[in-house]
């Protein structure tokens, strides 16, 4: 029997997860102390899954990080739990309230959660030691993240300076920092958010029921639907109505909006994925829509 | 024309082309790629309408596509694409990730670093102009990179009244300067970026051009036939030891197929030690697979308890290749102190890193005109010379030209932990 070279194809999702592996492998081998910045989101969960595969039958050789806003959606913990008990890792856990109680943050009411969760996670990397964070940044996301490497240098004081990157060529990357530096490793960078999907509806893995269609009590804020929830009072003239939505994206419950759906499989929601027509993120994240270089800017103080 | 039906999902056979792009400022490279995003339907609403809006503050009388591709701040200000951007766009059956990098001569890094992973490199050059130096300068360094399929795209050519003659005057003059270079496989297309001129869709005003349109070609191009299926390379990476109760004796190597076929069963050596073994078993996650190839990441048990660590390299009895210390490559600087004879470095190689003196330089390579300049020893910033080098540790290595993976490596400052150069193997001793 001959074979040819159609016969060791790999398609596009398998190369992408092939890069990904070898890239958890590379800082497990090469760092000190890696630790994976799960938020329990999506994105993050693809992460664990890869980071699962690319060390079976071992465990994962690494700990978990998620910063605590005191703003998540608790069908989030629920599935950060389930995934935790199964892989059977530690997850260190950083409460921006902690923080702000132990004098770390200061919290002076104008402060946006988003921003002390910058100083959280920067005052816990330096607490754990850790000198490589995994982050589940995608550079379809954003056009600040596009240009960013998939080992990205942190200095002392985890800002990232965009002209000063390393270059990165073929699959070799360059692991050195000094102490006290570190390094933010984007191992999903050339996913897309239609291949995360496909790779969750793929490998059947759990994800938050809130990425799902569900029926939710609602109010419209700045055009975007959001939760009602005691962390977030209504303002005047915010009216609550029950509605039939889903979420995009898992983020603080007081910023994070949800889109009106009734995907309530992975299929369907690759078939609404695909035929939206607005970013993730510039549909349903407040954080996001300041200005045209709101990434950017919070990504250079440190932001994940 | 391409298919232009919005996917659902994506087929599970699914490929995947990563192609760079090169230009001069202002050739309309990110006018292009804002075009190819958005004929693909990659663009979202929320993205197009920052950029109408953008474009219309600054007065502009139509959409500044290149503003969907000029990321940063600075780049924005000052207009132009100063660093590596990646760009993601699929039609039904491929997915492309593009690298776009900059063109002028300060950034010939940048474009190294692009091209380093392409399958396939596309060069802009504007037609009224034709052929710069620039547009010659990228051609040689693709060709350097070893970048497989090559696209030249005559731009604008609706301010060239859509001329034939324009054409094949470019046409003939480039494929009379590729003959000097490695390009095994070449297409020139004359599109208008602006207008979408044979981008998506056939121009109706060239209908003199029988060829592809440029996406057409993005879409067919072969390229599974690029990656050596013969040679088995698999620089391991990683010891995987579970020591846990359920799995007490598993010891894999975990790496990514840089060659070959691998397959359970086959005789192979370890290197640099020599030890002989068989395959046992190859593992995909909790499967068990027949076979492996580039560029699968697996992880490969052996059946005899030989000793391998991160940094070996498993390859086949009969075609290994021999650990060397003395390396002969073509070196690209990217750091603003030149590279000199007798400096010391940290070299990274597949999964092996070592330290690195610089015996000689043998000469500067002018990327304009080929010229092998032997008069200066030393390389600046952005200048790509001939290096011998002598390392501390043997490197397994192959060519550039054999393997991509296994002939390439990185030049890292010992102090500053700066990547400071990128090699390509011509041979080893
Ligand atoms: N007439 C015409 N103008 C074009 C074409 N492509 C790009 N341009 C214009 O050329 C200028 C430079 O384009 P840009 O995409 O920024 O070039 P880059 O520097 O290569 O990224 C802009 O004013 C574009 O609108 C084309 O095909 N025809
Ligand atoms: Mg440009």
């Amino acid at each position: 029997m001959t074979t040819t070279h159609a016969d060791y194809r790999l398609s596009q999702l398998d190369q992408l997860e092939a890069e990904s592996i070898h890239i958890f492998r590379e800082v497990a081998a090469e760092f000190e102390k890696p630790v994976l910045m799960f938020s329990g989101g999506k994105d993050s969960i693809v992460m664990l899954r890869l980071a699962e595969k690319a060390f079976y039958p071992a465990k994962i050789p690494f700990q978990l990080l998620q910063i605590d806003t005191g703003l998540d959606f608790p069908e989030v913990l629920e599935t950060r739990d389930r995934w935790v008990n199964r892989l059977g890792v530690r997850i260190v856990v950083a409460s921006i309230d902690d923080a702000i109680a132990n004098g770390v943050v200061v919290d002076d009411g104008k402060t946006s959660r988003n921003r002390m969760q910058t100083a959280t996670l920067l005052n816990a990397i330096e607490d754990n030691g850790f000198t490589a964070l995994f982050g589940g940044g995608r550079r379809d996301e954003e056009k600040a993240r596009a240009k960013e490497r998939v080992y990205s240098h942190r200095d002392e004081f985890g800002q990232w300076d965009p002209k000063m990157q390393r270059p990165e060529l073929w699959s070799l990357y360059n692991g050195r920092i000094h102490a006290g530096e570190h390094m933010r490793i984007f191992p999903i960078s050339n996913w897309t958010e239609l291949d995360v999907w496909d790779y969750i509806g793929r490998e059947g893995i759990e994800i938050p029921s809130i990425y799902f269609s569900h029926q939710r009590r609602v109010f419209v804020r700045d055009g975007m639907l959001m939760s009602e929830t005691p962390l977030n009072p209504t303002r005047d003239g915010e009216v609550v109505e029950e509605r039939t939505v889903r979420f995009r994206t898992c983020g603080d419950i007081t910023l994070t909006g949800c889109v009106e759906s009734t995907a309530s499989t992975i299929a369907e929601i690759i078939e609404e994925v695909s035929v939206a027509t607005l970013t993730e993120r510039g549909a349903t994240r407040g954080d996001d829509r300041f200005s045209e270089a709101a990434m950017e800017d919070r990504k250079k103080e440190g932001y994940f | 024309m391409a298919d232009q039906t919005t996917q659902t999902t994506q087929p599970t056979n699914m490929d995947l082309l990563r192609f760079a792009t090169a230009g001069s400022v202002d050739d309309g490279k990110s006018t292009l790629i804002g075009r190819l995003l958005l004929d693909s339907k990659s663009i979202f609403a929320d993205q197009l309408e920052a950029v109408e809006a953008t474009s219309a503050s600054k007065g502009y009388d139509y959409t500044d596509l290149a503003l969907l591709t000029d990321g940063l701040r600075s780049e924005r200000e000052q207009g132009i694409t100063i660093d590596v951007a990646y760009r993601y766009f699929a039609t039904p059956n491929r997915k492309f990730i593009i690298a776009d990098t900059p063109g002028h001569v300060q950034y010939t890094r940048n474009m190294v670093t692009g091209a380093s992973t392409a399958d396939l490199g596309l060069v802009l050059v504007d037609a009224r102009q034709g052929l710069t130096e620039q547009s010659r300068r990228h051609a040689v360094i693709l060709s350097l990179l070893r970048v497989p399929h090559l696209v030249l795209a005559v731009n604008k050519m609706d301010l060239v009244d859509f001329s034939e003659e324009v054409y094949e005057k470019i046409h003939a003059e480039f494929t009379q300067f590729a003959t000097k270079l490695n390009i095994p496989d070449l297409e020139v297309i004359p599109i208008s970026a602006l207008a979408g001129d044979n981008v998506v869709n056939r121009s109706e005003n060239m209908s003199w051009y029988s060829g592809p349109t440029l996406m057409h070609h993005l879409e067919h191009v072969h390229v599974a036939s690029d990656r050596d299926l013969v040679d088995v390379r698999f620089p391991v990476q990683y010891v995987v030891r579970p020591k846990s109760d359920e799995h007490h004796d598993y010891r894999g190597y975990g790496g990514m197929v840089a060659g070959g076929i691998l397959k359970p069963g086959d005789e192979v050596v370890v290197l640099p030690s020599g030890m002989t073994s068989k395959i046992a078993g190859i593992d995909l996650f909790d499967r068990e697979i027949t076979e492996a190839f580039p560029p699968m990441s697996v992880t490969v048990r052996l059946e005899d308890d030989v000793d391998v660590s991160r940094g070996d390299m498993i390859a086949r009895v009969k075609n290994a290749p021999v650990p060397s210390q003395d390396i002969d490559a073509m070196v690209c600087w990217m750091t603003t102190t030149p590279l000199k004879p007798r400096q010391k470095l940290a070299i990274k190689h597949t999964t092996r890193t070592a330290r690195a003196l610089v015996k000689d330089i043998q000469y500067r390579l002018d990327v304009n005109t080929l010229h092998r300049d032997q008069e200066t020893k030393e390389l600046g910033v952005n200048e790509i010379g001939r290096v011998q080098l002598r390392t501390t540790v043997p490197l397994l290595c192959d060519p550039y030209s054999q393997n991509r993976t296994t002939g390439s490596f990185i030049l890292i400052d010992e102090a500053t932990g700066i990547t400071v150069g990128a090699g390509m193997i011509n041979s080893a001793s």
